[in-house]
């Protein structure tokens, strides 16, 4: 793994320009690159869209499917995440059985979309305690330039608010060929959003590109909505090694609701 | 015991259904040197929770393209034993182990040295013999142990506690009832570790929902608590030298 990483050099002049609020490209420490969602990029999905972060791009795709519910909750529907870093994406990913990284993307995104209460799961009952719809939302990376983890969350939001429960056939099986009209039990209110801070130094980054990604020491996702006109944190991951202090904990707590709102007026002429 | 949670609503004042005080740990113990083939070796408690861990090394690492010729690499196996929970777990590593055993290792990591040790491997094994909620907590400070037992140089221990939220309330060490309460803002497990006596964490993890503000009172509750369990860690661990 470490073999991978950036030149110490490089690595170093980061630390230098970071401390001085500076990047490669010209950004402020917290600031987003262009983000450019294209909604149903693949019309065998139920719902789907493609996320551009920068020259990061990630593709995510909804499936509906009709399946048993889980012993302890008889009276809603599931969801599932996968997703794979296949090496499409970059010379760093290789094929076979999954990486931490890529048994890690799914988790974080499933927290993130569960936990914020988007998807009203009562409503996707078909027979109580018998049938209910699962969701699965699979995430697929086709460029990675860094940030993939708050690249994909935005992904997942934009694919569920585009999908549509296929309609059923007298048998109560799924039937492809009738048109699919009902959306998904979406709450009106609420989507998560995921931002992974960055830490090289005593610095901590926002979006960093691939080199910045691989530069940095240690990182916090959050994911983060708004239920009943409040912020909610929905979750949270440390990564790597190096620990955050307190200070910089709430640092990032204070952060968090300004870059929720700020990123999500940027994505409402998409989603 | 969802009733008694209404009533005390109803009347202004929470209290949890084992009657435990809100930042009140569950009985912790702590042993070390348990598995005398290991080169260090602890078990930690909260209650009911009960989780082994066991250091093999400083020994070469095979195959050799995963050696670091700069230093000693930490590699942690966290899982639960098929019978420490109601519905037996499938024997093997999950998703959900595979995640906690590499968290982990970021937990320890920032107090090992391990620059001593080039080309090897630390082996951390640490298993759940009985799991009510708090496993993963549990496991980082039977492992802290562990590796201090097995006299890898070490600059301070990790002290590890999850801290919750039940609808409103923060409450410390929940258990697994706790933690399965639906209520209102339902319940939030938010679990931490860090360097004992100083204000860096080395994990944090968060599931459910939780204001920012009350994130950051998480963190002064997590202080509190880690204090005691750095107590307990230091016993027991004086409890073997002095043997």
């Amino acid at each position: 793994m470490s073999s991978m990483e950036g030149s110490n050099l490089t690595i170093e002049t980061l630390k230098k320009m970071f401390a001085e609020g500076k990047r490669f490209d010209g950004r402020g420490l917290a600031d987003y690159r262009d983000i450019e969602v294209i909604s149903d990029i693949s019309n065998k999905a139920e719902g789907s869209a493609r996320v551009k972060l920068g020259k990061t791009e990630v593709l995510v795709g909804v499936k509906l499917e009709i399946g048993e519910p889980y012993p302890d909750s008889p009276d809603k529907g599931n969801l599932m995440v996968s997703g794979d870093l296949l090496p499409i994406a970059s010379p760093r990913f290789e094929a076979g059985p999954p990486k931490f990284k890529a048994i890690e993307l799914p988790r974080l995104v499933d927290r993130a979309i569960r936990e914020s209460g988007m998807i009203d799961f009562s409503k996707l009952v078909i027979t109580p305690g018998e049938k209910v719809w699962t969701v699965i939302i699979d995430i697929y990376p086709i460029n990675d330039d860094g940030n993939i983890i708050d690249a994909a969350t935005i992904g997942a939001v934009a694919a569920l608010k585009r999908a549509k429960l296929p309609a059923l056939n007298e048998k109560g099986k799924i039937d492809y060929d009738k048109p699919a009209t009902t959306s998904l039990p979406l709450s009106k209110e609420t989507a998560p959003l995921t931002f992974t801070f960055f830490k090289l130094g005593d610095s901590i980054i926002l979006d960093p590109t691939r080199e910045e990604d691989e530069a940095c020491e240690g990182r916090i996702a959050l994911a983060i909505s708004k239920w009943s006109d409040q912020y909610m944190i929905n979750s949270c991951q440390k990564g790597e090694e190096m620990p955050f202090s307190r200070e910089e904990l709430e640092r990032i707590f204070d952060l968090l609701p300004k870059k929720y709102e700020e990123i999500n007026e940027k994505l409402k002429k998409f989603l | 015991m969802r009733k008694i949670n209404k009533m005390a609503k109803e009347k202004g004042t929470f209290k949890r259904p084992s009657g435990r005080g809100l930042a009140e740990i569950r009985k912790m113990t702590a042993k070390v040197g348990v598995v005398p083939n290991a080169d260090g070796s602890a078990m930690f408690s909260f209650g009911d929770t009960i989780a082994i861990a066991a250091v093999y090394g400083p020994r070469q690492l095979h195959p050799q393209h995963m050696q670091d010729p700069s230093r000693g690499i930490l590699r942690v196996n966290y899982d639960l034993l098929s019978f420490s929970v109601y519905e037996r777990k499938k024997p093997g590593p999950s998703r959900r182990s595979q995640e906690i055993s590499k968290v982990t290792e970021w937990a320890l990591l920032p107090v090992l040295d391990l620059k001593e040790f080039p080309n090897t491997v630390i082996d951390v094994q640490i298993y759940i013999i009985q799991a009510d909620a708090g496993t993963r907590t549990a496991g980082i400070n039977a492992a802290s142990l562990a590796l201090a037992h097995a006299g890898i140089p070490m600059k301070n221990l990790i002290c590890s506690i999850s801290v919750g939220k039940q609808d409103k309330n923060l409450i410390v060490d929940l258990d697994k009832d706790e933690e399965d309460f639906e209520e209102g803002e339902g319940a939030t497990d938010f679990p931490i570790a860090k360097i004992a006596n100083s204000d860096k964490y080395t994990l944090l993890q968060l599931d459910g929902k939780i204001q920012p503000d009350m994130a950051k009172k998480v963190l002064a509750l997590a202080d509190k608590a880690c204090e005691e369990v750095y107590e307990v860690q230091k016993k027991a661990l004086k409890e073997v030298i002095e043997k």
